[in-house]
């Protein structure tokens, strides 16, 4: 009787080691919280992204969860970073897959969103979610490193710009990690940045900036939004402007 | 006191006729006559703030390394020009408030003068006898033009390295002498040469302030012995001047308007931050960032080289006019070209060849009025097109689109504005005549009521 319960016991073991076990190259998830998140992939993502994230290329008559047309990139292999990205920042899931993905609002719980990128991760390995360390870094070496790669979409003072067909997003709202996925994913138009095009230690230089950027030293009064000319040009014809033509109305009427 | 004063100078300079007859001046008493007066005060902060900062700026292109007081540029490559610029800014006191004041004070300056250019041209003031007045203040337009541009690029930031390499491929489209002339005052291939930042600099801070005074000089002098113009109305005709006497009346008030100028431009150059350069960082050819844009005196420039679909003329390999000419040199070329030329055509098609000192109300002159108008509708949306991508960003208006309503716009909006404006100038005339109208019927029937 103690044996056949050993014996069970040890199947039973050895059945949840198999389950949490990462699959490799399995469609199949093992892990409770990947269980989950498959049953919501099934239901919001897999319209897109194809069974089991093989996604769907070629344009696709596949209608699925509101209508949406199914027309994805396979999700095998991009890891949990990619997945945290993008259903962190709302990028996910896309109502229409021709528009770019714009930061709005999150529509899945953290728990669920835990369950998904659980899920995704467990398609294929890929790299997990980075933990930067911005303290570490440089801030004159972030300036430089994002002038030269990236102040050319995003502005000089990570304002936000235009490139044609998308937007180059304001930086403002990126947390730490934010930013560190982003430049390894490359989302939408922006470039991949590998390891040996940036390192992690650059990295951490560049998010250094970024989270300076966010309230640089502004001396010389009010900003108007470190944006340059377009907003002093309209303060200069508005405030200025009204105010010299004011003047000029009142000095040039004669007393009654 | 001042009597021993007045005769010790009248002996030596003999000049009381014509201080007697300066203080004598009459000034027309319209608000619109004080445009020009702005600009002038303007120009004066800009010479006293420009002199202070030449205190502190080196106009060198010699390659530095940055251990200022900011810290994100610490340990940066660039050049002394820039690394003074923002040395001045942070470190030197008042260096700031300086630089901004000149900054907003040459966007200021620039604005009074297309305010008051607008007056004049509403209004027929550049008709005989003042053509000549006219055309040196469209060329004290022009040059400040200029000047501001060469302020933008002295300083060698990321914007100014921008706007540089823009002007360079203007000067290269230029149809057979392009290449000649940027090698002539680039020296070399952009960035340019060290000769070139020389350039640049006795051009900002001597030659251009030299001219654009000397012009004001003579504008000046021509608006005093020619007189002012006047509106017409009352007791003033084309022979009898009304207005204030310069003492006691006007030059208070000149004053008073010079000093809130002064309070203005400084008050913004202490409390509204203006081209924050360590931002942007130091210009390196390879460098750039997105929604670079130039003072917004040269926005209708950055909008007409948007908006000019991508064609070149060329004759089979050979590229006769590369695309940058259309915006960046023809566009300004017909719009400064069409403003001087403006008294001969009007005088050509209205055979108006007398005196005038009265101006004309723009209501009574409905063509010149409506044209006027138009042409301004035109420079605006052009100038309107060359913040696009700030207005893509900001409102999420798609930026090919509005490229495409504008293109349509130009065509279609100046001949609009021409027809309303048209139409606007004959019903305030008409609503005159009907108050007229009105007016005589009311006094006739006070008469005939008196009368019984």
């Amino acid at each position: 009787m103690r044996r056949a319960a050993l014996v069970l016991l040890a199947a039973a073991a050895l059945f949840v080691a198999l389950t949490a076990a990462p699959a490799r190259g399995d469609s199949t998830p093992r892990s409770a919280l990947a269980g989950r998140g498959a049953e919501l992939y099934a239901e919001n993502c897999s319209s897109c992204h194809g069974i089991a994230g093989a996604g769907i290329g070629a344009p696709s008559t596949v209608h699925g969860v509101g209508d949406v047309a199914g027309f994805g990139p396979s999700l095998r292999g991009v890891g949990a970073l990619a997945a945290d990205f993008y259903l962190r920042t709302g990028y996910m899931p896309l109502r229409n897959p021709s528009v770019q993905p714009r930061r709005s609002k999150v529509e899945f719980s953290p728990d669920q969103i835990r369950a998904l990128v659980a899920y995704v991760a467990s398609l294929a390995p890929g790299p997990g979610i980075p933990t930067p360390h911005p303290a570490r870094g440089s801030l004159s070496e972030g300036m430089s490193l994002f002038v030269q790669n990236c102040a050319g979409c995003h502005q000089a003072a990570a304002a936000g710009g235009y490139v044609p067909d998308a937007v180059a997003p304001p930086l403002g709202p990126n947390s730490p990690r934010d930013i560190a996925e982003a430049v390894r994913i490359g989302p939408n138009l922006m470039p991949r940045f590998s390891q040996s095009r940036l390192t992690d230690a650059q990295l951490d230089s560049l998010i250094a900036y970024l989270l300076y950027a966010r309230h640089p030293d502004d001396r010389g009064g009010v900003a108007l939004g470190h944006v340059g000319p377009v907003p002093e040009g309209l303060v200069a014809w508005l405030v200025a402007g009204v105010v010299l033509v004011g003047v000029c109305i009142t000095i040039a009427r004669r007393p009654a | 006191m001042i009597r021993a004063i007045a005769r010790v100078l009248e002996e030596r300079t003999h000049a009381a006729p014509f201080g007697l007859k300066a203080l004598r001046y009459l000034f027309p008493d319209h608000w619109s006559f004080l445009l020009g007066e702005v600009a002038l005060y303007t120009f004066i902060v800009l010479v006293g703030t420009g002199t202070y900062l030449a205190l502190f700026f080196h106009p060198s292109t010699a390659q530095v390394v940055y251990h200022g007081s900011y810290a994100p540029l610490d340990g940066m490559q660039m050049t002394e020009a820039y690394r003074s610029t923002v040395h001045l800014s942070l470190d030197v006191r008042a260096g700031l408030l300086m630089r901004q004041t000149h900054h907003w004070a040459a966007d200021v300056f620039v604005a009074a003068i297309a305010v008051h250019l607008m007056r004049i041209v509403f209004t027929g003031a550049f008709r005989k006898p003042r053509e000549l007045t006219y055309y040196v203040g469209l060329t004290i337009l022009g040059l400040a033009l200029l000047e501001g541009y060469l302020g933008y690029s002295l300083v060698d930031d990321l914007l100014s390295g921008m706007g540089l390499a823009i002007g360079y491929g203007v000067a290269l489209s230029l149809p057979f002498i392009g290449a000649n002339v940027a090698q002539l005052i680039w020296g070399g291939p952009v960035p340019g040469t060290a000769d070139f930042w020389s350039r640049m600099y006795i051009t900002h801070v001597f030659l251009l302030p030299l001219a654009i005074a000397t012009l004001i000089a003579i504008h000046l002098a021509l608006v005093a012995s020619l007189h002012h113009t006047q509106f017409g109305g009352g007791r003033r005709s084309e022979r009898r001047l009304v207005g204030l006497p310069a003492l006691p009346s006007y030059a208070p008030r000149s004053l008073a308007l010079m000093f809130t100028v002064f309070a203005v431009l400084f008050l913004l150059g202490g409390l509204v931050q203006i081209n924050p350069i360590w931002l942007w960082g130091p210009y390196h050819v390879a460098d750039g960032t997105n929604g670079a844009q130039p003072d917004w005196y040269l926005g209708w420039l950055i909008g007409a080289l948007r908006l000019m679909p991508a064609f070149d003329v060329t004759i089979l390999d050979y590229t006769v006019i590369p695309n940058p000419f259309w915006g960046g040199a023809l566009f300004p070329s017909v719009v400064f070209g069409t403003l001087y030329a403006w008294p001969s055509i009007e005088r050509r098609f209205s055979g108006d060849r007398v005196r005038h000192n009265l101006l004309d109300r723009p209501r009574d002159v409905r063509w010149r009025t409506a044209t006027a108008a138009a042409f301004l509708s035109w420079v605006l949306l052009i100038f309107m097109a060359g913040s696009a991508d700030r207005a893509y960003i900001l409102f999420g208006w798609s930026y090919e689109t509005q490229l495409q309503i504008y293109r349509v716009l130009v065509f279609v909006l100046p001949p609009v504005v021409f027809w309303l404006t048209l139409k606007i100038c004959d019903e305030l005339r008409r609503n005159e005549e009907v108050e007229r109208h009105r007016h005589e019927a009311e006094d006739e029937a006070r008469a005939a009521a008196n009368r019984v």
